[in-house]
């Protein structure tokens, strides 16, 4: 049995957890390259015309993936709590792709709100998959111990590049933009061929960063967004300049990434960036940002 | 201190009970919000944010026009998908205009907290009292309830009356009379007067009249067009409009609906997929099933939620074989445009009969 772990949104969030996990329970899996021409063809043709970027390119992912393996993985997370809640688009992924393919999905859901724990979901898998609740609570502990490790790591070195010396830039983005060779990969690469030092707004500590939002914003809801406005409140005095990413038509940068901006005095600049978009408009853009800061 | 002036964003014909509601529970002043015009939907263009959606421009339009004629206050309601966070951006432009002017925000996170609205209130007035103000949330209900079920059955018969307007009028007569109520059974004596009236409006209804299910989001109560403009230019088509989404269902009803029928279904719908997005896919198949001829699906652009709930409607109407259209409204859309769509929509149903 092959699991299809698709290269988008969720992906980026917890690759390490779902892949320690399957690896422990010893899960053939395959998971679909960086975003290329094709895939993008492929989620332009599936999805709904007015669907977020990210979004088309994650059913591009799933579309890659359909007749290349038996399950494909497409989870559905609500929520952390009341206060932390996720994108519209994660709590309908998984409806939409049932819908859209004629494919099994291998599916959990995560509604901390509703009682439905990480646990319990991966439980759920396990069982799905003919494990054990045992065996897939030992992946389950593992993984977990494991990702935790990974991003730890991962913290730390993006927190030290704060004290480097040269044009630190923030960029402001959620990781399945950042890291998509798609979207944020080629201002990324940009960003250090002309000697900035590129700090994520997404690897910083999670518990110190939701605390810190509340500080800008009480009402905040998103979990994602929360995390974005802790990481810039916790080292705006510290970088040059931030650059915000974001998606057309993404629903939670348009309304916070307006706040921030409104909100701090920061040199800022924010990219929005479509499915037309050519990128030597960006980068013109972002070389007179760099001169500037 | 200056005697407070509480404006509301409009929301269609719901900015009545509101009014009735806080007059009546707390001591101050309430201004009549003004109907969205063309310089509403300008002046919240112009300082909204360019991909946000379309009801965030409109309430933001509208409450500036209300801080224009003196209000100090002004009221957001909030929800659960991204209008809950609307205050908090439209409290930031509002005071970076320059207005000194309180943003108050009832619902947070999709949730109402009580002891967090009583605090707000009691620190509007003073004076404000629990009692009195369930007596008249009690009231405030009932009046929803009544102004839903009327507006039901104009929306399925304004376009076929013989006198044209007198629904409305009727209608109208009956809100402007619910503000002057003071208990349940003054509410009930004016209910039943005027919907007496509306029932005895002569029709001049076909007996195979095409019928259309309209679902879609909230935003269709607010946006100008939803002074029964669809149902009217579809009754000149000769069709029958019903149509879901209103205030009372999203207040009281949508909760239980959804815990019902999310199991019926689930064949294209598994999870919640966040506001109303899985109970426009559930009425669909509902539609469906109960031999509609059409649906219309409407929505404000960039509604995140039902963008995604269009493919899987997409889905069920290939399924049970019954045409679609999807309308998605911004701050530009004319009314010439609709009128060619849905006449496109209407041939296309009757070569479909024959």
């Amino acid at each position: 049995m092959t699991i299809g772990i698709p290269r988008g949104l969720f992906y980026y969030y917890y690759s390490d957890l779902w892949i320690s996990f399957f690896d422990k329970l010893g899960i053939n899996y395959i998971i679909s390259p960086e975003t290329n021409g094709k895939i993008k063809e492929l989620g332009r043709k599936y999805s709904t015309d007015e669907m977020c970027l990210s979004l088309k390119n994650y059913i591009g992912h799933v579309a890659y993936l359909v007749d290349k393996c038996d399950l494909i993985l497409v989870p559905r997370i609500d929520n952390y709590g009341r206060y932390q809640q996720t994108c519209t688009n994660f709590l309908a992924a998984y409806d939409i792709v049932n819908n859209l393919f004629d494919v099994d999905i291998l599916d959990y859901n995560i509604s901390y709100t509703e009682g439905a724990t990480e646990r319990k979901a991966f439980i759920g898998i396990g069982k799905r998959l003919g494990f054990s609740r045992k065996e897939s609570l030992i992946a389950y502990n593992y993984a977990l111990v494991k990702s935790h490790k990974v991003m730890k790591s991962k913290v730390c070195s993006n927190v030290n590049k704060l004290n480097c010396n040269g044009k630190k830039i923030l960029i402001v983005s959620h990781p399945y933009n950042t890291y998509d060779s798609s979207i944020g990969g080629s201002v990324i690469s940009f960003l250090e061929s002309i000697g900035c030092v590129v700090i994520y707004s997404d690897l910083f500590d999670e518990d110190l960063c939701l605390k810190k939002s509340l500080d800008l914003s009480s009402g905040l809801y998103w979990k994602y967004s929360r995390l974005i406005i802790g990481s810039i409140l916790l080292c705006k005095d510290k970088v040059d300049g931030i650059i915000f990413l974001s998606t057309f038509p993404c629903g939670l940068d348009s309304l916070v990434n307006e706040f921030i901006i409104r909100k701090l005095d920061v040199k800022c600049l924010n990219l929005v960036i479509d499915e037309e978009y050519a990128f030597a408009g960006i980068e013109t853009r972002l070389e007179s940002f760099v001169d500037i800061v | 201190m200056s005697r407070l002036k509480i404006g509301f964003p409009q929301i269609g014909n719901y900015s009545i009970p509101a009014r009735f509601l806080f007059s009546n529970i707390l001591d101050c002043d309430i201004l009549e919000a003004p109907s969205i015009t063309n310089k509403t939907i300008e002046l919240g263009v112009k300082h909204s944010p360019s991909f946000v959606c379309t009801p965030f421009k409109y309430t933001l339009g509208t409450m500036l026009e209300v801080i224009d004629e003196g209000a100090n206050v002004v009221v957001q309601l909030g929800g659960g998908c991204r209008y809950g966070y609307y205050h908090e951006l439209q409290r930031a432009i509002i005071s970076d205009l320059g207005y000194n002017v309180r943003v108050v925000n009832l619902v947070s996170a999709g949730r109402a907290n009580v002891f967090k609205i009583y605090r707000e209130l009691k620190s509007i007035d003073p004076k404000f009292s629990r009692v009195r103000a369930l007596y008249y949330l009690f009231i405030v209900k009932r009046m929803i309830r009544y102004m839903d079920y009327v507006d039901d059955y104009i929306r399925c018969n304004v376009g076929f009356e013989v006198e044209k307007g007198l629904m409305e009028k009727y209608n109208g007569m009956m809100l402007n009379e619910f503000l002057g109520v003071k208990n349940v059974f003054e509410l009930n004596k004016v209910f039943k007067k005027y919907y007496d009236k509306i029932l005895g409006v002569s029709l001049n209804k076909p007996d195979n009249v095409i019928k259309v299910g309209v679902i879609g989001e909230l935003y269709t109560v607010m946006e100008p067009f939803s002074n029964y403009y669809l149902e009217k230019s579809l009754a000149s088509f000769g069709m029958s409009v019903k149509r879901f989404t209103n205030a009372s269902y999203l207040l009281f009803d949508k909760g239980k609906y959804v815990r019902r029928n999310i199991r019926k279904y689930s064949k294209y719908v598994k999870y919640k997929m966040g506001a109303d997005a899985s109970d426009n896919v559930m009425r669909a198949v509902s539609l469906c099933q109960d031999g509609f001829d059409g649906i219309i699906h409407i929505k404000s652009s960039f509604c995140t939620p039902e963008i995604g709930s269009m493919s899987v409607i997409n889905k069920v109407c290939r399924d049970y074989n019954v045409p679609v259209l999807f309308f998605s409204f911004d701050a530009n859309t004319s009314r010439v445009g609709l009128q060619t769509r849905l006449e496109a929509f209407n041939d296309m149903i009757e070569m479909r009969r024959k």
